[in-house]
């Protein structure tokens, strides 16, 4: 079993939760970003928060898989100031939604002021709300905009258990889980982390507060890039349990502090659920007992081509 | 000695307390008092969002007199499939009512505009509640016009509000769109009483369409067919009854009875048995859906 923790799934298509189901992801989170262009008005961010913890949750519960999401003005648009405003001023709307894991995605793109008054101010929501909070590292100067959400977390008196670093490399791992955050990588072609280099990561660093995503989303992307990850994990000698803390166990944990994400989730669903949004997931049918840990060798012929650079 | 008539939100408050733990029950309450006296949006929104995480999603499980006193409160209200976090926003919703209808409504509104899914469950089976119901006609037709299957449900099955409110238009494209996403039409309220010509004909094109496409129909169809059938579905009737299977012939037995077509006596008598048996009220519409 899988849990990928950050998907866009609103850009993927029936055919990606038709293979994540197959390739045993149970689960996947849906950060709340950008399009790819910039948003005009409050009105659009409405009908996007809507959509990721509604038509969207229910969709992926038709293939089978659990969605969760996270609610937060980007870095990105946090530059609209007078979009900035408004969101945040719906964002309390929001934040309490059924199945809303965190406030995200939170931190810095270029690292402006106006970038810094919204990140602080939606930390202070997430404190009072007793949530975690998904932070998205700029792909810019990010050793040092990765450095800076971490202090300004702690100057907000956040707890780091509570505060995932996404988009890790090799230049900020070490200095994440130092102060004792959660340390998250996208598996994303190009730009972000390839999964051979992942795979050096748990050999150097071990599983503790380390996981791994896919990041899918409309850009060339993979929705397999966890259960890949794993089975490159697994052929470079990788423990099985070092396995399963990357690819399912931490980010349950992590996200698992709001109350809203669960393995009764998607093991053992309630009958009030199964009537209205999942329709269950085929691999756990017939009254078998589901295996915690990663899919089985044999499944991986199907995962096609395993490494993404 | 009669107990004086309770109102829904009073029920609704009353059915929540009595299934909750005293600290949920004294949060319950504090909300409801906040919401009574000019809350703040986020005392609204709060209120709302913490409800399941505070009263959990258990089913509410009405005892008969719980359910009896539903009715007694509000004509043909069903709460019986509705869980505790459910009632709990109901009772809020009507608690933040103010005198103002128009901002009640727009209030309303921002609330189905920014729901989850499971919010939106309950605010559509809330329809029948609110006060100045022509006011949410258009709202009750947007949840019918869902892609998810239980938030149509929350407007069409066990709601009184589509049979009070929906022109025939909107009606028959409800009973439709329920056959045509695979649900079921038993538990809508009011299916006989708004049967008509129009849907009939609606009906027998579909199960043609159906037919064509060599895909099953839902016996169920038939129900809304029988009273206006015209010559035409009568012979579809026909049709199904001797070529359909167990249910489906049963369900064509049904409407045949119910049907006021001259044709229609003469092909029940040439199947004695089932016949009988619908006249014997062995077969009923409930148990067809049932299967």
């Amino acid at each position: 079993m899988f849990l990928d923790s950050h998907t866009h799934m609103v850009s993927r298509t029936t055919d990606d939760y038709e293979r994540m189901a197959s390739a045993g992801v149970v689960a996947c989170i849906e950060p709340a970003f950008w399009l790819g262009q910039p948003r005009t008005n409050v009105g659009s961010y409405i009908d996007y928060l809507s959509l990721i913890c509604g038509f969207e949750r229910f969709r992926a519960g038709q293939f089978g898989l659990r969605h969760y999401c996270t609610v937060g003005l980007n870095p990105k648009e946090a530059n609209n100031e007078e979009l900035a405003e408004a969101v945040l001023e719906i964002l309390p709307r929001y934040a309490l939604k059924e199945g809303v894991v965190a406030i995200g995605e939170l931190g810095y793109d270029e690292q402006t002021a106006l970038e810094d008054k919204y990140f602080r101010a939606q930390l202070e929501l997430a404190k009072e709300l007793a949530l975690p909070v998904m932070i998205h590292t700029p792909h810019r100067d990010k050793r040092q905009g990765t450095l800076r959400s971490m202090a300004v977390a702690l100057e907000h008196k956040l707890d780091p258990s509570f505060v995932v670093i996404d988009h890790n490399n090799e230049e900020t791992v070490r200095e994440v889980l130092d102060r004792g955050f959660w340390a998250a990588f996208s598996i994303y072609p190009f730009t972000k982390m390839g999964n051979e280099r992942m795979v050096e990561i748990v050999r150097t660093y071990g599983a503790e507060r380390i996981f791994c995503d896919s990041a899918c989303d409309w850009g060339v992307s993979d929705p397999l890039a966890v259960p890949k990850t794993a089975e490159l994990m697994r052929r470079g000698g990788i423990a099985e349990e070092a396995i399963e803390k990357v690819t399912y166990g931490n980010p349950l944990a992590a996200y698992g502090k709001s109350g809203q994400i669960k393995e009764d989730d998607w093991l053992n669903p309630a009958p009030i659920d199964q009537r209205t949004l999942y329709m269950g997931n085929s691999v756990l049918r017939g009254g078998q007992t589901p295996k915690v840990g990663p899919a089985p060798a044999s499944g991986s012929a199907a995962l096609g081509d395993l490494k993404i650079v | 000695m009669t107990t004086p008539k309770r109102t829904s939100q009073e029920l609704l408050a009353s059915w929540v307390v009595a299934r909750s733990s005293p600290a949920a029950a004294d949060w319950f309450l504090g909300q409801l008092e906040r919401l009574k006296t000019s809350p703040s949006e986020k005392d609204i929104y709060l209120a709302l969002g913490y409800a399941t995480r505070k009263l959990g999603k258990g089913d509410l499980d009405l005892k008969a007199e719980e359910r009896a006193a539903a009715s007694a409160a509000r004509p043909a209200w069903d709460p019986s499939d509705w869980s505790i976090d459910q009632a709990a926003r109901i009772a809020f919703v009507l608690a933040s009512q103010t005198r103002d209808g128009a901002a009640f409504k727009a209030r309303l509104e921002t609330l189905f505009n920014t729901a989850d899914v499971w919010e939106l469950i309950a605010f559509y089976r809330g329809l029948p509640l609110y006060p100045n119901a022509v006011q949410h006609v258009a709202r009750a037709r947007e949840g019918t016009r869902s892609a998810m299957q239980p938030i149509f449900e929350a407007v069409a099955h066990r709601n009184p509000f589509p049979m009070e409110q929906f022109d025939e238009n909107a009606w028959n494209h409800m009973v439709l769109k329920a056959l045509f996403i695979g649900s079921k039409l038993a538990p809508i309220l009011g299916l006989d009483e708004r049967a008509n010509p129009p849907l009939m004909r609606m009906l027998c094109d579909y199960a043609h369409e159906r037919w064509a496409a060599q895909r099953p129909v839902s016996p169920e169809l038939w129900r809304c067919v029988g009273p206006h059938a015209d010559g035409a579905a009568v012979e579809d009737l026909a049709r199904v009854l001797a070529t359909g299977g167990r249910l489906e012939r049963q369900a064509a037995a049904l409407a045949l009875a119910a049907a006021r077509h001259p044709d229609a006596e003469r092909h029940l008598r040439g199947v004695p048995d089932l016949h009988e048996a619908v006249r014997a009220q062995q077969v009923i519409w409930t148990d067809i859906a049932r299967a």
